[in-house]
């Protein structure tokens, strides 16, 4: 007999385990069948820089937290409802984030002396009091997937591979979700290894039976589906949205995509993801270092394409030189960033917005270069095409900034029209113009533009370089006046772009105490942290900034509007010193650097203390 | 010979001059840089080719040597130091129609870019590398260089002498894969222009290494190798298919001695030329022309010039082509639409 379901509007899981117990796998597995049952979900995957660290380690514990809900919903959540630990190191990595009566569900096999004392226990946290907080539930999830896989011809190592398909078996029980997609994920992932297909969903099925004819639960849940606005969705992580949004900047423009990158953490499913379309025309190339990545981007747009290059912070260091080429230059190239935490290597699997200051300033001379922040993961899809359009339109490269959270985060995605889509026009030159000679720095009045022509053009031989160029006939100058004003053109060029972008938008209050201002990955914090106390009524605002060079024209106004300005940042205050000095506005910083989204409740600590400040006076 | 993909010049259309390829700058290269005559002889080879002006590219890093694509009146791009290989392979990756052509120097290719150069070589792009070798500095005033042979005292940066062991360019380049491998003079102007034809005609990535005279930080580092008066004792000239003869009379060849080249008095009545090395530019195996390329690291050998290797091998670019058209007629012609809605949809309405 069934046993009775209680709804309930959200819940957070988080699946914990060694690096190679397959919780990336089994929590991307939850995440698409909990979207396609329609709810609205947000991901937060976080795993070790090692691949493969020892087996029972802290330093090996992998973890996969996803939230789920009937209402809209921004961040992966702060604590969870359930937590699956594997083992007694991911028990004692994790449990810090399950909720008081949170359940707890653990793979008891785990447990044995050794596993406890690399996890640095001295006795079993089962059996002592620390977990009476929470509901336990320990299962012997290596027996039970030994014992209903064995009639199949897999080893007993390959055997224990199939545990995680145990466990979510549970979890799909747990929260009454279809086995169908899962096992139709399967039979595709192993359609060329098909011995593992059976033993899969063998293991999915025990781990949902599991929970049908055992004690275990006595109640399970359901989140009904999420209201969204009419039309096509699919589950889409950011990095993908960025490899969606470039081929579709490519295809729209008509330019081909030329993709050079060195492997980097988290920035590698980019390349990853270009390299399967082929049939798009678009061409990678995996080059011999990060220097060579962006040359490839820098050469193909010299020849009339689409060049793009990416990598995480420790590669824009090596590429700064190359992007400065490109700005005086002027052609048009997108880098790229997908931020993790740094200084240097810092923490290559943890996320971070620290880079802002380096894409701002990291070059040498007087170097502007526009920038363009994506919010969350579908957003990447619109902010690359949207720094692909600024890139050929105004001749300039333009840096993408993503990040590890949003990057490798994943939720709901409205699919787009492709008539929404906006116009990319290349605009080659094809004639030398009103003089005979053609004239390289000849701008366009509007906006500053200098004309693409590139080689293979009749007539339009001409040359260019790092080295400083004449106005308009772009011939090499060491002449003092023409430097200053070419420095002068290349700094209005980019403030034009202020021109060409939509108003800014405001959630909640339009004027009033607190402005939340943002830019990046700390979207979905940031906005629930708003509509928490919008729903209060309190006055408080939150604007999440695409265009971070330039800054939109309204912004100084929009500033003006409110008492406070809180920049809450995952750096030790990047954007505020930019908006300290560009507007001289006394805005405070709420800073985070721990490779750690922010939790919605710290922003409510901090912006509670200030809203009584705000009251004192 | 294949035919290149460079698209000709239509028949009828009038016929290009050097003067065609002279830029309107002044050439600001010192009195008597060996940079003046590699520039006129490519100048006067271009034409010869066959292909549009408009079709040709020249990219640079930095260094004296670099800055040469301002004097050609052609396409031309000065990037930054050492990453000229990178930003060609670009260009041509996005316009395979394109003959493109690198300028680089013993510090550009070697020290700076040596990484990028070896790449370059080994993925084998159809484009064409000149590397100007005067063994330091230039631009920057006569420090030591990665060609620079070791203990020399001349250089500001090694004044009591270079510590470092000289690449040998050719080594470098036949040990990262290249396929089309060559060597030739500055001043040997008849010698240069068959030498950028042939790199032009081959089909892939080729390198000339190019002995060039710094008169001001460096002049005469390749003395026995320039000058009229000792060339022919010091410089053996490499044909496909012959053996390895040089000197005024050419009275002396290069035979093998073990595994060591030795050189052999032709008049000597011991010695014929049955005996010497017969020279096969399209060997795959690399032994030879590896052999070849050390002979100038030995003192009192001639240096070989000419083709040391010319060998056919795919090209990155047709690969890439390649596999561009192989997944097109696999998966059809990319569908935008189809690919945002790839994998599971649901509609909400």
């Amino acid at each position: 007999m069934r046993k009775p379901v209680e709804q309930i509007e959200a819940a957070t899981i988080l699946f914990a385990g060694d690096s190679g117990d397959g919780s990336q796998t089994i929590g991307t597995q939850m995440t698409e069948t909990t979207a396609l049952i329609g709810n609205d979900v947000a991901t937060l995957p976080d795993y070790p820089a090692e691949i493969r660290a020892p087996a029972g380690s802290l330093a090996g514990v992998s973890g996969f937290q996803l939230h789920f809900s009937s209402e809209q919903i921004h961040t992966p959540g702060d604590l969870c409802d359930v937590l699956v630990a594997m083992n007694p190191a991911a028990l004692k990595v994790q449990l810090h984030k399950l909720k008081p009566n949170g359940i707890l569900i653990v793979n008891t096999d785990n447990f044995a002396r050794r596993n406890l004392r690399l996890a640095g226990y001295e006795e079993d946290p089962l059996e002592s009091q620390d977990l009476t907080k929470y509901q336990v539930f320990g299962v012997e999830l290596t027996s039970l997937t030994r014992k209903a896989l064995e009639t199949t011809q897999l080893s007993t190592s390959e055997i224990d591979r199939c545990k995680n398909f145990f466990a979510l078996g549970m979890i799909l029980w747990l929260y009454n979700r279809p086995m169908e997609y899962t096992m139709k994920w399967i039979k595709a992932k192993y359609a060329k290894s098909p011995q593992y297909i059976e033993p899969n969903i063998l293991a999915l099925r025990a781990g949902n039976t599991y929970c049908d004819m055992t004690e275990q639960f006595a109640v399970s849940y359901d989140v009904k589906p999420a209201t969204f606005e009419p039309g096509t969705y699919r589950n889409i992580e950011g990095n993908m949205a960025t490899v969606l949004g470039l081929i579709a900047a490519s295809h729209q423009s008509g330019l081909p995509l030329v993709y050079g990158s060195y492997p980097i953490t988290p920035a590698s499913d980019i390349l990853h993801g270009l390299a399967k379309y082929r049939n798009f025309g678009v061409v990678t190339m995996q080059m011999e270092d990060e220097i060579a990545a962006v040359g490839v981007a820098i050469g193909a747009a010299f020849s009339g394409a689409l060049g793009v290059t990416g990598s995480s912070g420790p590669g824009l260091a090596l590429k700064a030189e190359a992007i400065n080429l490109a700005m005086i230059a002027e052609l048009p190239i997108v880098v790229c960033n997908i931020q993790r935490a740094g200084p240097s290597t810092g923490m290559p699997t943890k996320t971070e917005q620290s880079d802002l200051l380096q894409m701002f300033y990291g070059r040498n001379g007087e170097s502007p270069i526009p920038i363009v922040a994506s919010s969350r993961p579908f957003d990447c899809f619109e902010a690359v095409y949207e720094a692909c359009r600024i890139a050929v339109k105004y001749r300039t490269p333009v840096i993408f900034l993503s990040d590890l959270y949003i990057g490798m985060g994943a939720e709901p995605w409205k699919i787009p029209e492709l008539s929404e889509l906006p116009e990319i026009k290349p605009n080659f030159t094809t004639s030398a113009g009103p003089s005979d000679e053609f004239e390289p720095y000849l701008r366009d009045p509007e906006t500053l533009a200098r004309p693409w022509a590139k080689p293979g053009t009749l007539g339009l031989e001409h040359r260019i370089g790092g080295l400083e160029k004449s106005d308009v006939t772009g011939h090499v100058s060491y002449d003092p006046e023409n430097h200053e004003k070419m420095v002068e053109i290349r700094a209005e060029k980019v403030a034009r772009i202020a021109n060409d972008i939509p108003p800014t938008e405001i959630f909640g209050a339009q004027e009033g105490d607190i402005l939340l201002l943002g830019w990046g990955g700390t979207f979905g914090a940031l906005r629930t942290a708003a509509e928490n106390y919008v729903a209060e009524g309190l006055p408080i605002g939150h604007v999440h900034l695409r265009h971070l060079n330039p800054f939109p024209n309204d912004l100084g106004d929009i500033l003006n509007r409110f008492k406070k300005i809180l920049i809450p940042e995952l750096n030790s205050g990047q954007l505020l010193q930019l908006i300290r000095a560009t507007y001289l506005i006394d805005a405070i910083g709420i800073n985070k650097v721990q490779g750690q989204p922010f939790h919605v409740f710290e922003l409510h600590t901090k912006i509670d203390e200030i809203l009584k400040e705000i009251e004192h006076f | 010979m294949k035919r290149k993909r460079t698209s000709r010049i239509p028949v009828g259309a009038p016929t290009l001059t050097k003067d065609d390829f002279k830029s309107d700058q002044d050439v600001r290269w010192c009195p008597s840089c060996g940079d003046y005559s590699i520039l006129a002889q490519t100048q006067r080879t271009l034409p010869e080719l066959g292909i549009p002006k408009e079709n040709i590219v020249f990219i640079s890093g930095i260094g004296c040597s670099s800055r040469f694509p301002y004097y050609m009146n052609t396409y031309g791009f000065h990037t930054i130091h050492g990453r000229a290989p990178t930003i060609a392979s670009g260009v041509k990756m996005a316009n395979p129609e394109l003959s493109v052509w690198v300028i680089t120097g013993d510090g550009d290719a070697l020290s700076i870019g040596g990484n990028h150069f070896i790449h370059l070589m080994r993925r084998n792009f159809d484009i064409n590398v000149l590397l100007f070798n005067n063994r330091v500095y230039g631009l920057t005033k006569g420090q030591y260089s990665p060609t620079s042979e070791r203990g020399q005292k001349m250089y500001q940066s090694a004044s009591i002498g270079s510590l470092d062991t000289p690449f040998n360019p050719l080594s470098l380049a036949l040990a990262s894969g290249a396929t089309f491998v060559a060597r030739s003079v500055d001043v040997h102007t008849d010698h240069l222009r068959p030498m950028l034809k042939a790199a032009f005609e081959h089909k892939g990535t080729s390198f000339i290494e190019i002995y060039q005279n710094c008169h001001i930080f460096n002049d005469d580092t390749f003395i026995l190798q320039r000058k009229k008066e000792h060339k022919t004792d010091h410089t053996v000239l490499l044909e496909h298919g012959e053996p390895l003869v040089f000197g005024a009379e050419h009275d002396k060849g290069i035979r093998l001695n073990g595994f060591q080249p030795e050189v052999v008095d032709l008049t000597d009545g011991e010695h014929t030329i049955d005996d010497l090395i017969v020279h096969d530019q399209h060997a795959e195996d690399t032994t030879l022309a590896n052999f070849l390329a050390g002979m100038s690291d030995t003192p009192d050998l001639p240096h070989p010039m000419g083709i040391f290797r010319s060998v056919q091998h795919p090209c990155y670019e047709n690969l890439m082509t390649n596999q561009i058209r192989t997944a097109t007629e696999r998966m059809g012609e990319g569908d935008l639409d189809a690919l945002l809605h790839d994998g599971e949809t649901w509609i909400v309405s």
